[in-house]
């Protein structure tokens, strides 16, 4: 089933952590397993600065025995390793939780440079980088929304946009890895939560790896954010990326996709998945129930369900 | 006498101009007659017995359990308080009683429904009304999709917009939309009629075995077995009293309107077995 969510405040900040906290709590019932958060705040006033969100464990290795945190800590040690190995300048180090991190660093080559080294770091045992951007910074893990948002201390973080989703795993395992949100290269800043099935999954993945793009997980979100991404590196505007999307994927979807700066949906042919939204001049919000939106404003407000092969885009 | 006349105005009003053999399941209800259809273990309510339910701190279950303990208490017009976009709220209402919502509604609002009078100050989620068999509901903002999935009677009322596939698999009844419609609208519809003073989306009335669909605006598609009928006196007599009665009436009138019916190509009742009209309809 799953439950996704999404807020766009426009021309402002606001605590966006506890806005999305508040919605995906509303949207438990819809998917208990784990829920996952893509915030965006405000970018680096360098560009060769970066945020990235990591980790080198899974949650239930921490019950693999009395070894484990001394092997979370080669591992990352050995990351830091990798990134001094690429001239990566770490300048804030955050531990999320025992074993996931948040590091802000600089990086002064090109963005193939910095796949490059992003993809070194993932080849350890148990490392998967879980967002690398200037605005996103993407947190998820097991448990609901408010666990894994006190956990990763998001309530307070302030940005301009953010998406959510509570999960209900399906089609692949109850893990991390198989968490929403998705991000991907080369566009380093996308992010995107689902809820649906995609039935041509493996041709378009087979395509898409084709082009040299990366999976992480089995899950057939993830090709999503992989599609969107390519699309958006070929010079695709948001917008006609998820226009395309409904053309060149099948099955059931509404997917809400965000940039560093935008925020855009799209739902398909027969808009078998729910979408509920509230648009006002400075402020978005979206999410796959009403109560969502509720959580957020409780004060009654004007509401709609996007029809089938609906796409809106909204700037920040 | 009085038998005939009833039915005799039934086919006037366009209830049953159905081109069908050998059908001996048809049951002929009167709008005079509805009052007294009740089931037996209604409770017997006083419409001038006036009370309210705050739901902010209530779940969906206990709401609908107090509400059953007013009725037997003999409160005929409840009101609601702070529904807050709940799940599965005023289900199986199987009585008479004016009860309202001071909010909105989520899925699955006022589903399984027979006889109430609902009016709902805000929006509803999925499947509203769903398999509501008598009474009227009446939204007052948007709706979302299967808006009145598989209704069988009643006046269903949405004076905004409604989602995608409205009125699928509807029995009977009226659906009644100020605003456009999505896709697949009517899907598998067998009988009633449906209103939209808007636009509706693509495959309108995709397989109905029957029934009426009026679109007062633009139709994206027709669906398969959709055709467009003739707008007769009787229907623009039935569309101004009833959008009169919701206050829903274009100030151009309905001539306007387009009027759709199913091309009797795809399922051909003649040619059923009377075990299999009893299946399928």
């Amino acid at each position: 089933m799953c439950g996704i969510a999404g807020v766009i405040h426009r021309g402002k900040t606001s605590d966006i952590g506890s806005e999305m906290t508040s919605m995906l709590t509303a949207l438990k019932h819809r998917g208990p397993d784990s829920t996952g958060f893509a915030v965006y705040g405000k970018p680096a006033d360098n560009n060769n600065e970066f945020v990235m969100r990591f980790k080198v464990a899974e949650q239930e290795d921490l019950n693999k025995g009395s070894n484990i945190l001394s092997t979370i800590a080669e591992r990352r040690a050995a990351v830091n390793g990798r990134m001094a190995e690429h001239n990566a300048k770490i300048l804030t180090e955050v531990d999320a939780t025992e074993y996931a991190y948040r590091y802000a660093f600089s990086f002064d080559g090109d963005d193939a440079a910095l796949e490059k080294m992003t993809r070194y770091i993932e080849e350890l045992e148990g490392a998967e980088i879980l967002s690398l951007g200037r605005g996103l910074e993407l947190v998820k893990d097991l448990g609901d929304a408010n666990v894994v948002s006190d956990q990763y201390g998001l309530k307070g973080f302030q940005g301009t946009h953010a998406l959510g989703h509570t999960r209900m795993a399906t089609e692949s395992d109850v893990d991390i890895r198989s968490a929403h949100p998705y991000w991907a290269y080369p566009y380093n800043d996308i992010s995107v939560v689902h809820n649906g099935q995609i039935t041509n999954y493996w041709i378009m993945r087979r395509q898409m790896e084709f082009k040299g793009h990366r999976f992480l997980s089995n899950c057939d979100s993830e090709l999503l954010a992989v599609y969107t991404a390519d699309k958006l590196n070929d010079g695709y505007t948001l917008e006609d990326s998820l226009r395309q999307s409904i053309e060149e994927i099948d099955g059931v979807f509404t997917y809400v996709v965000a940039t560093k700066d935008c925020l855009g949906m799209a739902k398909d042919t027969m808009a078998a998945k729910p979408m509920v939204l509230f648009e006002s001049d400075d402020l978005v919000v979206l999410a796959s129930e009403e109560g969502a939106i509720r959580a957020m404003i409780p004060h009654e407000i004007d509401t709609y369900d996007p029809y089938d092969e609906e796409v809106r885009v909204w700037q920040a | 006498m009085a038998g005939l006349e009833t039915e005799g105005r039934s086919h006037d009003m366009g209830l049953h101009n159905e081109q069908l053999s050998g059908r001996k399941m048809q049951t002929f209800f009167s709008p005079d007659d509805s009052e007294n259809v009740v089931y037996p273990w209604a409770y017997d309510v006083d419409f001038n017995k006036r009370t309210e339910i705050d739901m902010a701190d209530l779940t969906p279950t206990e709401v609908n359990i107090k509400i059953r303990e007013l009725m037997a208490e003999g409160y005929g017009s409840i009101v609601i308080k702070n529904p807050g976009s709940r799940h599965s709220i005023g289900v199986g209402i199987l009585n008479k009683l004016n009860i309202t919502y001071e909010g909105s509604l989520g899925y699955f609002g006022c589903g399984l429904i027979d006889g109430p009078n609902v009016r709902i100050n805000g929006r509803v989620g999925w499947s509203c009304a769903e398999n509501m068999m008598a009474g009227t509901v009446v939204v007052e903002k948007n709706a979302g999709s299967t808006f009145g999935a598989a209704i069988r009677g009643g006046d269903l009322v949405c004076k905004g917009s409604v989602g995608s596939r409205t009125g699928i698999d509807q029995k009977g009844g009226s659906i009644i939309v100020g605003g456009d419609t999505g896709a697949l609208t009517g899907f598998m519809m067998q009988r009633g009629r449906m209103v939209f003073c808007g636009n509706a989306g693509k495959n309108l009335g995709d397989s109905m075995y029957d029934g009426t669909i009026f679109v007062g605006g633009e139709i994206q598609s027709l669906g398969v077995d959709a055709v467009h009928g003739e707008l007769n006196d009787v229907d623009r007599a039935w569309l101004t009293r009833k959008l009169k009665l919701y206050d829903m009436l274009p100030e151009k009138g309905v001539d306007h309107f387009t009027k759709i019916v199913a091309g009797r190509q795809l399922w051909n009742y003649d040619n059923l077995e009377p075990h299999e009209k009893k299946i399928v309809l």
